[in-house]
């Protein structure tokens, strides 16, 4: 029996409009990571992930595809916006995926070392530091210095939380500087691989992802 | 928010905490919702989770009759077992109540099913 490599875009027609004025409505980026996935179906189905926690769920599209193309994985997701966490559940219950969102900041409340893929699409958006770090709209895409200051807290935490042989996928634009963040992850002991990449408009979007 | 998730959550990055687990529930509306049973998936589960606290978590909101307090050795050739374990993990989900840190006795509330564990800056490690 030949294994689907695609994966199915969720249905989000559920959803109102309106709703997108709190809460981070897919875009190029998000399709991006769900690409991303796609790419690496195969050798994603051979790990057989347990466990899988999206960061920053927002509307719950990503998590939702994954938890489509896996049916035995536990998903989990996590946003700072209570509203997106609300979204989240939605989507993934219209979809018929089981999805648990927990309102809180990054993944500072989970035990060690549980999950088997952690998934980020950050707010990557160059801004001043001040605006970085509400609870709201604006926490969707101001990421402060470089448009890394939410990322580099998470890249942080990501040892301590991640699965040993567990595999974490980022989105980046070119201006978050991804050498350097790659340079970072050397550091905790990671290898890292570009798995895809796509110009939109006047931004160069890719995603890496992060192994032992 | 299902038992697994809360078997997964610890409040050990709260300022002054050092283990933080597990979180007590209190349930004030505990929903319970039909879900395929699928016993591949938990089997893999049962084995990364810490059943003490699973079990205790299923006491404290009434849910824990007939779920036995060890997994035993063969527990995955056990149905009855496994849809014991299949309604306690998926199927059971505090609507709303709280969680509380057992060491600090911070609480988070849980309202449409979902925790609430933001933190003030004074609150964090
Ligand atoms: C670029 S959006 C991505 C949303 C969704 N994952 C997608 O791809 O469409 C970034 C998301 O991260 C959330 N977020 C920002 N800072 C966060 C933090 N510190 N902890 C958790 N989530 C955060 C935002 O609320 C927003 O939903």
């Amino acid at each position: 029996m030949a294994a689907s490599t695609k994966m199915k875009t969720p249905y989000q027609n559920h959803i109102d409009k309106a709703d997108f004025d709190h809460v981070y409505e897919p875009a190029e980026d998000s399709f991006l990571l769900i690409d991303a996935l796609e790419k690496d179906l195969h050798y994603l189905k051979v790990k057989n992930p347990t466990f899988c926690l999206e960061v920053g769920s927002g509307s719950g599209v990503v998590i939702t595809a994954f938890g489509m193309a896996f049916p035995n994985t536990f998903c989990i997701s996590t946003d700072i916006n209570f509203k997106a966490c609300e979204m989240s559940a939605t989507t993934a219950n219209y979809n018929n995926v089981l999805l648990e969102p927990v309102n809180m900041d990054l993944i500072s409340f989970f035990v060690d070392k549980k999950f088997d893929v952690i998934i980020f699409n950050p707010p990557y958006v160059v801004t001043k530091t001040e605006e970085c770090g509400g609870t709201d709209i604006v926490a969707s895409w101001a990421g402060g210095v470089k448009g890394r200051e939410v990322t580099d807290r998470l890249l942080n935490m990501i040892p301590k939380k991640l699965a040993e042989d567990g595999t974490f996928y980022l989105l980046l634009i070119e201006e978050n500087i991804p050498n350097e963040v790659v340079e970072i992850m050397k550091i905790y002991g990671y290898k890292s691989e570009l798995v895809i990449k796509r110009r939109v408009r006047n931004e160069h979007q890719l995603v890496l992802k992060f192994y032992k | 928010m299902k038992l697994i998730t809360h078997n997964m959550l610890t409040s050990k990055c709260l300022k002054g905490v050092t283990t933080g687990y597990p979180l007590s529930i209190k349930a004030t509306n505990v929903k319970v919702t039909e879900v395929d049973f699928n016993p591949e998936f938990i089997t893999r589960i049962i084995p990364k989770l810490d059943w003490d606290v699973l079990w205790s978590a299923a006491d404290s909101i009434g849910h824990s009759e007939g779920l036995p307090k060890t997994v035993e050795p063969k527990f995955e050739d056990d149905e009855e077992f496994l849809k014991k374990a299949h309604r306690v993990l998926l199927e059971i989900e505090v609507e709303e109540g709280h969680l509380t840190c057992p060491e600090s006795g911070r609480q988070f509330p849980i309202s449409k099913g979902i925790p609430n564990m933001l933190l003030t800056e004074a609150e964090v490690q």
